[in-house]
């Protein structure tokens, strides 16, 4: 399949057991139904004592977004740096030219 | 005592009319006192000193632009600049977006005010709009200032070569929309204050060109992962629902935004490492996001070219 993102080719991996496409280019990764549960479920069994996992994240991918964009978009994570916590120096620039 | 008297008396004399002025009980405020703007307020009135060399015939045709579109852009109190090495215009006071609290940050309503900008057909002889002449101003001085010594550089210039003509600002836009031309989140002020719709400010940059450049700078933050995804799928939701030209009314708005969302990259980039080089320190963690973006910007995809009646 191609990349929804940046239309480069998309190869498929194997990740315990769940069968994950990334991409040759951005290494965005894409999820078919269920398969986000999936790997939640098997990392849980690898760490049964781990403390209560944030909540989960979204179903769906966080609105496309440029190949050069940060990491965090190719996987289904929230942004390092937004969020409650804004940085600062974020806050500035919010205003600024 | 405010930086630029003349302005000072200017708006208190605006504020007060009639011929002998008594003592009032309003305060001067300084607003902003930069290099290229200080803006001081006094009652209901907010005076602007515009940038050293600013064009009085391209400022008072931008304050026309301001009048005539009174729900999108803050209306000037007349549109004829004082003709002075730095010319003054008078506005009414709008309540600006708190800086300390911008989760509060109306991104719906710069959304919908853009799109209501864009639709609006241009003026004749209105200038064009400065985004990127004012990226390839922040390259030059990131040249000047940094030079080729430090780490960041490469990078971002690198980035910046990348970028078509036009984006640079060495050939004229491939679009003629009715532009803002700087939009960030100090650019929108609530009037009538304190909480009246809100109102784009700033004309100094609005002219003609390629639309997708006002909703840029959301875009690159939210590409290098500063804003978070909600915010700017409200901003850009906004946008498409009020019928905004700039992307598509659906699906991926990236062909579109690419070239200006890497051209609002580069240039707060360099402007953070000017302003990191000046003081002396390394960059932040937010910085040095926009640093390697730009580190990661190889070829710009071929794209559709932009529709040239958007």
């Amino acid at each position: 399949m191609q990349c929804p993102k940046c239309h480069a080719a998309m190869h498929t991996y194997n990740r315990n057991g769940v069968q994950i496409e990334q991409c040759s280019n951005c290494r965005g990764i894409f999820l078919d139904y269920g398969e986000l549960e999936a790997l939640t479920r098997l990392e849980s069994q690898w760490a049964p004592a781990a403390p209560p996992a944030p909540p989960a994240p979204q179903a769906y991918p966080a609105p496309p977004a440029p190949a050069w964009g940060a990491p965090q978009h190719g996987g289904h994570h929230g942004g390092h740096y937004g969020g409650h916590h804004r940085h600062k120096s974020f806050g500035h620039m919010l205003f600024s030219s | 005592m405010s930086p630029h008297p003349s302005l000072a008396a200017r708006v208190r004399q605006a504020a007060h009319p009639g011929p002998d002025l008594p003592g009032c009980a309003c305060e001067t405020a300084v607003l902003a006192d930069r290099p290229d703007a200080t803006v001081v307020r006094h009652g209901p009135l907010v005076g602007k000193a515009h940038a050293p060399g600013t064009d009085p015939e391209a400022l008072a045709a931008r304050l026309r632009v301001a009048a005539r579109l009174p729900g999108v852009l803050l209306p000037p109190v007349g549109t004829t600049p004082d003709r002075q090495s730095r010319p003054h215009t008078l506005w009414p006071y709008g309540t600006p977006v708190d800086p300390d609290d911008p989760d509060a940050a109306p991104w719906e309503a710069a959304g919908t005010l853009l799109a209501r900008l864009h639709r609006t057909p241009a003026p004749p002889g209105l200038p064009p709009m400065r985004g990127p002449a004012k990226a390839a101003d922040a390259v030059r001085r990131l040249r000047r200032t940094a030079g080729p010594g430090h780490p960041a550089t490469g990078p971002v210039l690198a980035a910046w070569s990348t970028l078509a003509p036009w984006a640079r600002a060495e050939t004229p836009m491939p679009a003629s929309a009715l532009c803002h031309g700087d939009l960030h989140l100090g650019q929108l002020v609530r009037h009538p204050a304190p909480d009246g719709p809100w109102h784009l400010i700033d004309v100094d940059d609005l002219g003609t060109g390629v639309p997708a450049w006002d909703l840029a700078r959301p875009a690159a933050w939210y590409a290098c992962g500063l804003l978070p995804p909600d915010e700017w799928a409200r901003f850009l939701g906004a946008y498409r629902s009020a019928g905004g030209p700039a992307v598509p009314p659906d699906g991926d708005p990236w062909p579109a935004l690419d070239v200006p969302a890497r051209a609002l990259t580069v240039q707060t980039a360099a402007r953070s490492v000017t302003k990191a080089v000046g003081e002396d320190r390394p960059l932040d963690e937010v910085e040095q996001a926009l640093v390697d973006a730009c580190a990661r910007m190889g070829p710009v995809p071929a794209h559709p070219a932009p529709d040239p009646s958007a």
